[in-house]
C-alpha cells in the first residue's frame, strides 16, 4: 500500500533530491524498496539527510508535495504503535549520528537522533558513565537510535530509581512538518525556562516532529551490582516485590517475570553501589524476598517478554505475528495484573507472558493459541499463522479490567498484526485526547507526520 | 524525617515597583459583567471586589512588580475554578492562578483587568495511598504539610523548595519546583503522575492518575512548569518517596571558591550522587554569620554543605570518600553533624543566607541562573569581574551539584543609579550563564520577570513552537498572559467563540501568531 495506491499525493523525487542537495549536499535520496516498509506501509521515497538543515529542507518539500513523512532510526520498533495511514517519505536519521557533546564532569551528553544508543553508551562508558535507558537487548543490538528510543518512549528496569527516559531528557531539537527547527529545554540538569517540549516529544512516535538532537542526563556507573532472585506463587512474588520497592533498601530495579502458562513468577531485585554496601543490602533483600543473591542478571533481564531464544525456545527471535502490549498499574495493582494474566489464559486460550518493573510498567506478550508449555508460543505459530484476534482482544480487555479505572492502570497495544489491530481497541481510554488532538493540529495541521500512528488516530 | 530544608523566603526587599511590559487593555464592561455573574454563582464572600482587599494580592514573592488584580476569586473547590475560568472564557477576560504567592519571578503577578484565582483555600489532602506511594492533594496544600502527613508512614514529598513551609503544591506544579535535594531526587515534574486540570475554556480534564505512563502525549510533562499558562490545576496526584534510612551532613571550609569547586567536581567524578551539595562564598558566609551566628569555619573563602542519604551501608561508605575528597581538594576544616541538632546548625547558615544579606546591604536582587557544573570556577570569576566593574557587590549562594547559581546582587536603592547598576549586573550574570550553555532560570521560573530574557536563550522559532503548544490549550491566550513569552502574541486560528477583531490586535498591542 503506497501513497499513490491509496489515492494520496505522488512524490516528486527530483524536487525532494534538489531540496536536500541545496541544504545538505552529503544527503541522499533514493526510491523506496520493499525493505523500506513501515509496518506494512511502503513509502515512495527514502531520504538520508546528514544535517538538521537537510531534515528541515526535506520535510518542508515533502509537506509542499502533500507527502506524509515517517522517521526511521534503527528500525527496531517501526511496528510499534499503529501503522501510518500513508508514508510518502521515509526519513532515515542514520546520517545524523554525531555525539555532539559529552562533558564528563557535567554528566550530560548531547547526541544527534541517528546515533545508536549502543554507540552512545560505549563512548560515555569510557568515562564511567551511562544513560540509564536499559533498552531491551534485542533493540540495543539491533541499532536502536537516540531518536527512536525517545520517539517510542522506552524505559527499562532502572526507571524505578533513575526515572523513565522522559525524566532523563534535558532538551530536544525537533523539525516540524513545515521544516521549522525548534529547540526546547537545554543541556543543563536544572532548567525551567519555557515549556518542556522534550517530554511532549518523548513517546510521541514521530507524530509531532522529527527529533534531530537531544540532551540527556547521565549517571555514574556504580562500581558493584548484585541481583536477588526469588521464584514462587505470582501473587506472593508480586507482593514481595512491592515490599522491596517500598523498603529503605534503595533498589535500582525490581523486575517481575511470569512466563506464559506458568504457575510461578520470578522477582529479580538489582542493587547498585559500593561493594560492601551492595553486599549488605543484597543480604537484606534476600531475607525480605526469600531469594538468592547472584552476581549476574537473569537471562531475561531488560528483555521484552517475547524477545530472544531463552523465551521462545528457538533462535529466531520473536514470532512474526507476536502481540506486544504495555500495561501499567499501581504498586498494589501489579498483583491484580499478574492474576489477570493467568485468568485470561484460561478464559481465552492464549499464552500471556508478563515482564517489567514492579513500579507498575510491564510488557505483556500475548501468544497464539496453544497449550501450557512455559513459553509464549511453544512451537511457533498456529496453523493459521497468526494470533487469534478475538482471543487477543479478550486478553486485552481482561487485563484492562484488572485496574479499577484508567487512573490506576492502562493497557495499550504496542505491536500487533493487522487482523489483531482491527479487532482490538489498541489504545483504550485516553484522558485528555482533545488536548492531544489540539497539540497535533497546532504543530502539524496538515497531518503530514506519521498520520494515524498514535492515540485516537492522531 | 530529619529537618533538612531551608525555609529561606527571599523577598527582594525595597526594590522599586515597576510595571511589567505593556498591559493589554481589556474592556471594563467585560470585567463588570463577569463580576456580576461570579458574585451570583459563588457568593460575595468568595469574590473580592473591594480595591483595598484586592490590593493585598498585588504581588507574589517578587515584590518589585505590583499590579492590583481586577477581581479576586477565592476558590473553595474545583467547581469554583471551573465556573470562574468558564466565565472568563465567555467574556474574554484573562485570569491568573495564585497559590501561596511565594514565587520569585512574578508568575502570579495579577492582571489589572483580569481575575486572580486564589487556590489557597483548597487545602485538603484528599487521599494518602501509602501502599501505592501516592497522594492526591488539592492545589493549595502546603508542600511541607504533605511531608508532615506522610512521614509517620515513612514517606515524604521529595521536592523541597526553600519556601516549602509556605508554598503550595499547585505552585510547585506550575513552577516545576526543585529544591536543595533535587540533584538526587529530581524536580516536581518527576513526582507528578496525575493532574486534574481546568482548561482555559473552563473544561475539567483528568490527566494520568496513580499509575505511571498514561497513554498518549506526555501532557503532564507539558503542564508541569508551564507557569499557569495552560490552565489551572485543581488536584495533583504525586509520588510519595520512602524516607532514607540514614542522612549524614557535613560542612567543609575551603580557602577559595576554586578549591570548593574542585571538591564538588571530585565528588561527582567519584560516582557519588549526594542528596545535596550547597556552596556559599565569603560574602554570603559573612552575612549569615552576622544574622544567625552559624559558626562556619573562620577565614573560609567558601563552604560546602554536603548531605548524603540512603541505606546506612551506602551512606557510611560514601561519606568517608566525600570527607577524603574534600580534604584532598584543600578543605582546611570538615565538620560532621553528629545529630539532628548539629545538622540543623549546619543548615542554619545556608537557610538564612538570602535573608541574612539584608544585614549587609539595604537592597538586593536574587538572581537564578544555571551553568554546566564544570564552568563554575570560571563563571564565578566572571561574576566577580562584572560586579567590580560596576562597583556592585555580589554574594553567591548556590546548588553546586547541579550548577544552579543564586547570586545576590547588593545595592542601596537610595543611591542614584544604584538600581540600574544592580540590574545591569543581574542581567549580565544571565548572559554569562547563556554563554556557558546554561539557562536563565533553574527553579524560580520565567514569569513576568524574565520573559524579556527568553529571546536570548531561544530563537523566534523555538518560542513560536512553544506558543503553538500554548495555543492548543488556550486559543484565546487568557491564561496568565504576559508571562514566559516576551511578546504578547495571539493564536492565529481561533475556534468561533470570539467574534470580530481581537482587542489586542485592534489596539496594535499584539501581533497575530
Amino acid at each position: 500500500m503506497s501513497d499513490d495506491a491509496s489515492g494520496a499525493a505522488r512524490a516528486d523525487t527530483d524536487r525532494l533530491a534538489a531540496a536536500l542537495e541545496r541544504q545538505d549536499p552529503a544527503g541522499e535520496v533514493r526510491p523506496a524498496g520493499p525493505g523500506d516498509a513501515v509496518d506494512g506501509v511502503r513509502p515512495q521515497v527514502v531520504a538520508r539527510p546528514t544535517s538538521v538543515a537537510g531534515v528541515s529542507a526535506l520535510l518542508a518539500e515533502a509537506a509542499s508535495q502533500g507527502l506524509a513523512a515517517v522517521a526511521r532510526g534503527g528500525g527496531t520498533a517501526l511496528d510499534w504503535a499503529a501503522p501510518p495511514e500513508r508514508a510518502g517519505l521515509l526519513l532515515e536519521t542514520a546520517g545524523l549520528d554525531r555525539l555532539v557533546e559529552h562533558e564528563a564532569g557535567d554528566l550530560v551528553a548531547v547526541a544527534e537522533a541517528g546515533l545508536p544508543v549502543a554507540a552512545l553508551l560505549e563512548t560515555v562508558g569510557r568515562s564511567g558513565q551511562e544513560l540509564v535507558v536499559d533498552l531491551p537487548p534485542s533493540r540495543l543490538a539491533g541499532g536502536s537510535t537516540v531518536g527512536g528510543t525517545l520517539a517510542t518512549g522506552s524505559s527499562g528496569p532502572r526507571r524505578l530509581q533513575r526515572g523513565a527516559l522522559r525524566d532523563l531528557v534535558l532538551g530536544a531539537t525537533v523539525v516540524l512538518a513545515d521544516g521549522t527547527v525548534a529547540a526546547s529545554g537545554g543541556k543543563v540538569v536544572k532548567n525551567v525556562a519555557g515549556y518542556d517540549l522534550a517530554k511532549l516529544m518523548t513517546g510521541s512516535y514521530g507524530t509531532l516532529g522529527v527529533i534531530v538532537r537531544a540532551a540527556f542526563r547521565l549517571h555514574p556507573v556504580r562500581p558493584a551490582r548484585r541481583w536477588v532472585v526469588a521464584t514462587g506463587d505470582p501473587a506472593d512474588v508480586a507482593t514481595r516485590a512491592r515490599d522491596v520497592v517500598t523498603s529503605q533498601l534503595a533498589p535500582a530495579a525490581v523486575e517481575l517475570d511470569r512466563s506464559a502458562w506458568s504457575r510461578e513468577a520470578t522477582v529479580a531485585v538489582l542493587l547498585e553501589g559500593q561493594e560492601a554496601a551492595v553486599v549488605a543490602r543484597a543480604r537484606e533483600a534476600a531475607a525480605l524476598t526469600g531469594g538468592e543473591v547472584v552476581s549476574t542478571p537473569p537471562e531475561w533481564w531488560a528483555a521484552l517478554p517475547d524477545d530472544g531464544a531463552g523465551v521462545l525456545g528457538s533462535g529466531e527471535g520473536r514470532p512474526a505475528d507476536g502481540v506486544l502490549v504495555k500495561a501499567t498499574a499501581t504498586l498494589t495493582g501489579v498483583v491484580r495484573l499478574l492474576e489477570a494474566a493467568r485468568a485470561a489464559e484460561d478464559t481465552h486460550g492464549a499464552g500471556v507472558a508478563v515482564r517489567g518493573t514492579a513500579a507498575g510498567v510491564l510488557y505483556v506478550a500475548i501468544g497464539p493459541s496453544g497449550g501450557p508449555g512455559g513459553a509464549v508460543a511453544p512451537g511457533g505459530v498456529t496453523a493459521s499463522g497468526g494470533s487469534d484476534p478475538a482471543a487477543v482482544a479478550g486478553v486485552v480487555h481482561h487485563l484492562r479490567a484488572a485496574a479499577p479505572s484508567p487512573r490506576d492502570g492502562t493497557v495499550t497495544v504496542l505491536r500487533a498484526p493487522r487482523a489483531v489491530r482491527a479487532a482490538v481497541d489498541a489504545w483504550g481510554p485516553v484522558a485528555g485526547l482533545d488536548l492531544m488532538r489540539a497539540i497535533k493540529h497546532r504543530l502539524d495541521p496538515g497531518r503530514n507526520l506519521a498520520p494515524g500512528r498514535f492515540v485516537g488516530g492522531i | 524525617m530529619p529537618d533538612r530544608t531551608p525555609p529561606d523566603r527571599t523577598p527582594g526587599r525595597g526594590t522599586p515597583a515597576r510595571a511589567p511590559g505593556p498591559v493589554p487593555a481589556q474592556t471594563h464592561e467585560a470585567l463588570g459583567a463577569l463580576t456580576a455573574e461570579l458574585v451570583g454563582a459563588l457568593g460575595h464572600e468568595h469574590v473580592i471586589t473591594d480595591h483595598a482587599r484586592r490590593r493585598t494580592y498585588e504581588c507574589d514573592g517578587l515584590a518589585a512588580y505590583r499590579v492590583v488584580p481586577g477581581l479576586v476569586v477565592l476558590a473553595r473547590h474545583a467547581a469554583d475554578v471551573a465556573t470562574t475560568v468558564r466565565a472568563c472564557a465567555t467574556h474574554g477576560v484573562p485570569f491568573v492562578a495564585r497559590g501561596s504567592g511565594t514565587g520569585l519571578s512574578g508568575g502570579a503577578l495579577p492582571h489589572s483587568e483580569g481575575v486572580l484565582v486564589v487556590t489557597s483555600q483548597m487545602r485538603d489532602i484528599r487521599e494518602l495511598d501509602v501502599p501505592d506511594q501516592r497522594a492526591v492533594v488539592d492545589p493549595g496544600v502546603i508542600n511541607l504539610q504533605l511531608t508532615a502527613a506522610t512521614s509517620g508512614d515513612g514517606h515524604y514529598f521529595a521536592p523541597d523548595p526553600s519556601s516549602q513551609s509556605v508554598c503550595s503544591i499547585g505552585g510547585n506544579v506550575a513552577e516545576n519546583s526543585g529544591g536543595a535535594h533535587c540533584l538526587k531526587y529530581g524536580f516536581t515534574t518527576n513526582h507528578v503522575t496525575g493532574l486534574d486540570l481546568v482548561t482555559p475554556a473552563g473544561d475539567r480534564v483528568e490527566i494520568g492518575g496513580k499509575a505511571p505512563d498514561p497513554p498518549g502525549y506526555d501532557l503532564l510533562g507539558a503542564l508541569v512548569g508551564s507557569e499557569g499558562t495552560l490552565g489551572i490545576v485543581t488536584a495533583a496526584t504525586v509520588r510519595l518517596t520512602r524516607l532514607p534510612q540514614e542522612v549524614r551532613t557535613l560542612l567543609a571550609g575551603f580557602r577559595t571558591i576554586d578549591d570548593a569547586g574542585a571538591a564538588t567536581s571530585a565528588i561527582i567524578a567519584a560516582g557519588v550522587i549526594p542528596a545535596a551539595i550547597e556552596m556559599m562564598d565569603a560574602l554570603s558566609i559573612e552575612a549569615a554569620e552576622k544574622a544567625v551566628r552559624c559558626g562556619y569555619p573562620h577565614g573560609a573563602g567558601a563552604v560546602l554543605v554536603i548531605e548524603l542519604d540512603g541505606h546506612e551501608a551506602d551512606v557510611a561508605g560514601e561519606f568517608d570518600d566525600v570527607v577524603r575528597l574534600c580534604e584532598e581538594a584543600g578543605a582546611f576544616e570538615v565538620r560532621v553533624a553528629a545529630d539532628d541538632a548539629e545538622r540543623a546548625l549546619i543548615w542554619k547558615g545556608r537557610k538564612s543566607a538570602f535573608a541574612a544579606v539584608g544585614r549587609i546591604s539595604p537592597d538586593y536582587i536574587v538572581q537564578d541562573g544555571v551553568i554546566p557544573r564544570t564552568a563554575l570556577p570560571q563563571v564565578l570569576r566572571s561574576i566577580t569581574e562584572l560586579g567590580d566593574a560596576a562597583g556592585v557587590r555580589v554574594a553567591n549562594v548556590f546548588h553546586a551539584g547541579d550548577g544552579n547559581l543564586h547570586p545576590l546582587v547588593l545595592f542601596d536603592g537610595s543611591e542614584p543609579g544604584a538600581v540600574e547598576r544592580a540590574e545591569e549586573v543581574a542581567g549580565g550574570i544571565l548572559d554569562l550563564c547563556l554563554e556557558h550553555g546554561g539557562s536563565i532560570t533553574g527553579e524560580h521560573g520565567v514569569g513576568a520577570d524574565k520573559a524579556k530574557h527568553m529571546p536570548r536563550m531561544f530563537t523566534d522559532d523555538d518560542l513560536a513552537v512553544m506558543q503553538a503548544v500554548r495555543c492548543a490549550f488556550d486559543p484565546d491566550t487568557l491564561a496568565n498572559p504576559g508571562k514566559i513569552f516576551p511578546t504578547p502574541r495571539l493564536c492565529g486560528e481561533r475556534p468561533g467563540r470570539r467574534q470580530g477583531e481581537h482587542p489586542l490586535s485592534e489596539a496594535g498591542v499584539a501581533e497575530v501568531f
